[in-house]
């Protein structure tokens, strides 16, 4: 594979959106429309032959004689040099995971543009639209090809702003500014930290001999930091910080970005308002693509990450805690999308774990496969697919009844069969029931967490149990529970949406219902060497039982209209209001930002600079006019006056001559 | 004497204004086509030179200084007309060429007295790139002088608001600068040689001398630093760059914060630290502390106004902070950063301010609350702004982000606590920016309109979008292509960087 397709890759969306975003404006919609999903398709199709290419070509730049998959720089350009060592590239690494995030990005982000054209029909701003999902497309999956750490966070600023710029794409709502304004300046928090760590990885790292084992390539470079895991470890020896070694602290700065990204707590605040945006925009960025970028920030760096088994204990742990709290919180939410904000933060807490407890696998069998970064990545892969099929479901529905919160949905089973039967699909898949997708990565996750810690197993296997259950919450309040009378006050009856909305998610639902049977261990693995998934029966059976006891308890309560619900709801009212209002985490930012820092913080430097510093100046200009006034009167311009003066001077230097001369 | 390039950096402005001086006095026609033209050459002329400054460098010259001149102007004191560039000066040349360019077309509809306005402003351009262009001490503080003296006429005869107040306070604090400034330039005169015989205002021979006792050093650093500093906006000197700002006509903001600010960082570094640099080792930390504070404070002062100017005014104080910031790590990485901060600094404040004036123009308050959803009304010019706001958070593939990063990188590689802890408080400055620069475009550009007559506003009209266009042009080109620049002003320090290594 030459350049070209690789180059491609990239040049293609951002062409379009210079083209959507400069001329956007000249074009009609349907010009504009058709040319970004044509270029995206054909995208699409650049990034299939590549992972094609890459997957099944047998060519021994991809595979070696022993079956291992290779990683390689396709190109790798520099673009800044701040030192010798500290070379920033733009590149494009070609290896397992990052062709599997191609196929990924491109099928989401295609189907996405599709069923945008449905769904953004009436809305003003069409062309712009397209033009920011261009962006967006581009940003990612520069991100996913970067080949050093500094490339990747330069494209993870452009997906910040892309995903700015969509969330509050409706900017004439106050409530849509404020949530892109809050994913951005939260997630800029949070690549704060990932900033520093940068800093602080590259300076040890750059410091290490020309002739060492690091070698004097770029110190940002991920192949090079990856295949020499332990030389970064010696690179930082002996430099603590606060009683954890340096490069721990790096890792957990730069963790500390990906959990920006990812919506880890306690940064996850900005996800749920996200929402804000259009519905396709939190499919493609908030459920699929974007909001992982911490995971696979996690797997890009794994050998570093594992060589600090704290920084991977931190992962774990938080992880665990998200999940286990999104999961809670999506129990008691009355918006759909919010709801499946949450099952998103909570699923990506679960890949986050994932990847965070196959350390001690990772130091125990080095080299040998790691289980958790495969499962991890399956997740990932079948978690894009069913999570952006029921986020587009869920927009069929606001499109169908003009509402977010199902208490103005209920049995709509049988006015949207399409979207009743796909969404179904997700809401299994999700819960991990077999045959679904789901069932698949999130079995052998729990294989994994097992592996490590049977009190980790557990727990999550009980967060499995929550998902299930919330996830078919949502699907019988929607679609069950009761009809709603309010359709047929209105003329119209809610209906299955065109062929444009209803085509994505045909398709996503097909591919969650078979994509579980891919072998997806022969070609994505830690260390590139195929691995045969064994589904083992025990975990199986544990969270199959779970998962279905789940759903019973669902069927129980929300299957048709009773009063179940609202008893456990009055069991407790007030945990049912803190998980409702989120446990109150928007409340303390809030206020921290608010109160603290704005009213505080910023105000009294505000005043300090206009009363203080600008005051001393005043004082120094009004002294100088005080004195300048007092002594005027010197001047007079009265002879007299001069005279005396004149006079009354002479005698002082005589008197002064005489004591002198005495 | 007119054979050598450079000296036609100074004798186009002044053509320019002579033919200004022949224009009637409304005929706005003839003196924009002398504006037009001239600012047109002399951008030009900074094209080419960039160009064929890159030319010769790679052809293999390596002299310190190119397009060297040396005239002599008053010989009892040794004074010369001496000129001679380097990357960095030729690059500050490119950017006061930009920005006058764009300044030209912002002013486009200046009033009243059209004709006076653009003789000061073609004044103050002959100071500025005269600055840039000299190697002598002395006539670099001359042209100094002549860049600041047409800011109190600008402000107070074109300002808006307060500006007799605003245009008095710079003034006085700016020569207050230069007052120490004058100081410091004469005791490094007096010490310029080893044997008293041959003073030098030269830079260049300064350098080579190298015999400024070290207890003098010290004293001379902070004379020239601080007089440098107060036109960096260096805290605590930097009050009168908010009401000076907030006051200016557009066209004066913006070549006041993008060019003449500038001139405050470039002395810092070209006289300060190069010719003083046993000095600069010893004494940076306590500047550092100092614009440590302007960055973080400039920034948390900016979250809380309300007046467009003021945000950004603030929002400079940070920003050239920064490049201050920047200059005194001493290291080269860093050091090129500041001077990318300087580039993209000009060009971006240019650009706020322009945007600024065009929707003052058009709104006639400049307070943001007052203010909404001009992205509805003004498509064209909200686009700018967000794009002016984005170069100013650091976004990647605008200047800013290139300018920050280095500066980041370059500082970090100072070990100790000390630069450690500044650095990552300077760090912050990035999530503080998005909060003013996010909040500012929420509520000035998104959101609902606030104010039911603005929906009769017009959009930019074509000068507005000639302006607005070449700033972003060359905002981006830096964030996209930012190696051939970095490596410029890289090579360009070799000097400043030996002169340090002999001393540490």
């Amino acid at each position: 594979m030459g350049n070209t397709l690789p180059i491609l890759v990239l040049a293609i969306p951002f062409v379009m959106f210079l083209i959507l975003g400069l001329g956007g404006v000249k074009m009609g919609r349907k010009l504009a429309g058709t040319l970004g999903i044509l270029a995206n398709g054909a995208l699409a199709v650049v990034a299939y032959i590549i992972a094609f290419t890459y997957f099944f070509s047998g060519d021994p730049a991809f595979i070696d004689a022993e079956g291992v998959r290779q990683q390689l720089e396709v190109f790798d350009v520099t673009w800044l040099a701040f030192t010798d060592r500290l070379v920033v590239n733009i590149g494009f690494i070609l290896d397992p995971i990052a062709a599997m995030m191609l196929v990924v990005i491109t099928t989401i982000s295609f189907m996405v543009h599709l069923y945008s054209w449905g769904y953004m029909e009436h809305e003003p701003g069409f062309q712009r639209y397209y033009a920011f999902l261009s962006l967006f497309t581009f940003s990612m999956l520069g991100l996913v090809v970067a080949t050093n750490i500094f490339q990747m966070y330069i494209f993870w600023e452009l997906v910040g702003v892309s995903s700015y710029l969509l969330i509050g794409f409706f900017y004439k709502l106050p409530s849509a500014v404020a949530a892109s304004k809050k994913a951005f300046i939260v997630t800029r928090f949070a690549d704060l930290f990932m900033l520093i760590g940068i800093l602080v990885l590259s300076y040890y790292v750059a410091q290490t001999p020309a002739d060492g084992p690091l070698g004097t390539a770029s110190a940002f470079n991920f192949s090079m930091l990856n295949a020499n895991a332990q030389s970064v470890l010696a690179s930082t020896a002996g430099a603590t910080f606060l009683g954890g070694s340096v490069l721990t602290w790096a890792m957990v700065l730069i963790f500390a970005g990906g959990m920006g990204k990812s919506a880890m707590m306690p940064l996850h605040i900005w996800l749920p308002d996200a929402m804000e945006g259009p519905t396709p925009v939190s499919a493609l960025i908030h459920a699929a693509t974007m909001v992982v970028a911490g995971v696979y920030l996690v797997a890009r760096f794994f050998p570093v990450f594992g060589v600090v088994p704290n920084s991977m204990v931190f992962i774990t742990v938080v992880g665990a805690i998200t999940a286990f709290y999104a999961a809670v919180v999506a129990c008691a939410q009355i918006d759909i999308k919010r709801v499946l904000a949450f099952s998103t933060i909570s699923q990506i807490a679960f890949m986050m774990v994932a990847l965070g407890c196959s350390y001690n696998q990772l130091v125990v069998h080095e080299g040998h496969t790691v289980l958790g970064y495969m499962s991890g990545m399956f997740h990932l892969f079948t978690h894009a697919m069913f999570k952006a099929l029921l986020f587009l479901g869920a927009g069929c529905l606001i499109h169908a009844v003009h509402s977010n919160n199902y208490t103005e949905m209920g049995g709509l089973r049988k006015y949207m069969p399409i979207c009743h039967i796909t969404f179904l699909i997700g809401c299994l898949a999700i819960a991990g029931i077999w045959p679904f997708s789901g069932f698949f990565s999130k079995d052998e996750m729990i294989t994994a967490m097992f592996n490590c810690n049977s009190f980790l197993g557990w727990w999550m296997t009980m967060v499995a149990g929550l998902t299930a259950f919330y996830m078919f919450r949502l699907y019988y309040l929607i679609f069950w529970w009761e009809e709603n009378p309010k359709y047929k006050e209105h003329g119209h009856k809610p209906h299955d949406a065109s062929w444009q909305m209803s085509l994505p998610l045909i398709i996503l639902a097909a591919v969650s219902c078979v994509a579980g049977f891919i072998p997806f261990g022969e070609y994505v693995t830690f260390d590139g060497k195929p691995y045969t998934i064994h589904i083992q029966t025990s975990v199986a059976v544990r969270s199959l039982v779970v998962a279905l006891l789940a759903i019973g308890l669902a069927t129980l309560m929300y299957a048709k209209k009773n009063p179940l619900p609202e008893k456990v709801k009055n069991f407790w009212p007030a945990l049912w209001t803190a998980a409702h209002r989120r446990f109150y985490w928007d409340e303390i930012y809030q206020f921290v930002t608010h109160r603290v820092i704005f009213n505080i913080i910023c105000r009294s430097i505000a005043w300090f600079d206009r009363h203080i510093i600008d005051g001393t100046m005043n004082a120094l200009a009004a002294v100088t006019q005080w004195t300048s006034l007092k002594i005027r009167g010197l001047q007079s311009g009265c002879v007299q006056a001069y005279v005396i003066w004149y006079f009354l001077g002479a005698v002082a230097l005589a008197a002064i001559t005489w004591v002198c001369l005495l | 004497m007119f054979s050598n390039f450079l000296i036609w950096f100074v004798i186009v402005p002044i053509i320019m204004m002579a033919g200004l001086a022949c224009c009637g006095n409304s005929n706005m026609k003839a003196i924009r086509a002398v504006m037009v033209t001239c600012s047109t050459i002399l951008l030009a002329m900074a094209i080419y030179l960039v160009y064929d400054f890159l030319q010769l460098r790679a052809a293999g010259n390596t002299d310190e200084m190119l397009y060297t001149g040396s005239w002599m102007w008053y010989a009892p004191l040794n004074i010369h007309l001496a000129v001679g560039v380097d990357g960095i000066s030729v690059l500050m040349l490119l950017l006061s060429a930009i920005i006058v360019f764009a300044g030209t077309f912002a002013s486009w509809k200046i009033d009243p007295l059209p004709k006076n306005f653009f003789l000061w402003f073609a004044l103050l351009s002959t100071g500025v790139f005269g600055f840039f262009i000299s190697i002598d001490m002395f006539t670099m503080f001359m042209f100094y002088e002549v860049a600041l003296i047409p800011m109190y006429l600008l402000i107070g005869v074109w300002g808006t608001g307060r500006k007799e107040y605003s245009a008095m306070k710079l003034t006085l604090m700016l020569m207050g600068g230069s007052a120490f400034l004058m100081l410091g330039l004469l005791g490094i005169y007096w010490h310029s040689s080893a044997d008293s015989s041959a003073l030098t205002w030269n830079i260049l021979e300064i350098s080579k001398n190298g015999a400024i006792p070290a207890g003098w050093q010290n004293l001379l650093f902070c004379f020239t630093f601080v007089g440098f500093g107060v036109l960096g906006a260096m805290f605590p000197f930097h009050t009168w760059s908010p009401d000076g700002h907030a006051c200016a006509p557009t066209a004066v903001s913006m070549l006041h914060a993008g060019v003449l600010m500038k001139l405050g960082g470039y002395g810092c570094f070209r006289i300060a630290i190069y010719l003083l640099p046993a000095a600069a080792t010893e004494l940076a930390w306590i500047f550092i502390i100092l614009t440590g504070i302007s960055i973080v404070y400039g920034a948390f002062s900016a979250c809380v106004q309300t007046d467009l100017k003021y945000i950004n005014a603030y929002s400079s104080v940070s920003h050239c902070g920064m490049v201050l910031f920047a200059i005194l790590m001493l290291n080269r990485t860093a050091m090129t950063g500041g001077i990318l901060q300087m580039l993209s600094h000009g060009l971006m404040t240019a650009l706020f301010f322009a945007l600024i004036g065009m929707i003052y123009g058009r709104t006639h308050t400049r307070d943001i609350r007052e203010m909404g959803g001009m992205m509805k009304i003004m498509p064209y010019l909200g686009v700018c702004y967000m794009i002016a706001g984005f170069a100013s958070l650091g976004l990647p593939g605008l200047s800013g982000f290139v300018a920050e990063m280095t500066i980041f990188f370059g500082s970090f590689e100072h070990a100790d606590w000390f630069h450690r802890g500044f650095v990552i408080a300077a760090t912050t400055s990035i999530v503080i920016t998005a909060v003013y620069i996010l909040r500012v475009v929420g509520k000035l550009i998104l959101g609902p309109v606030q104010n039911e007559h603005h929906l009769q506003l017009t959009d930019a009209s074509w000068w507005e979008r000639l302006s607005t266009a070449t700033l972003i042009i060359c905002l981006a080109g830096i964030g996209f292509f930012p190696q051939w620049i970095n490596e410029t002003i890289q090579q360009s320090f070799t000097p400043i960087i030996n002169a340090l290594n002999s001393v540490m």
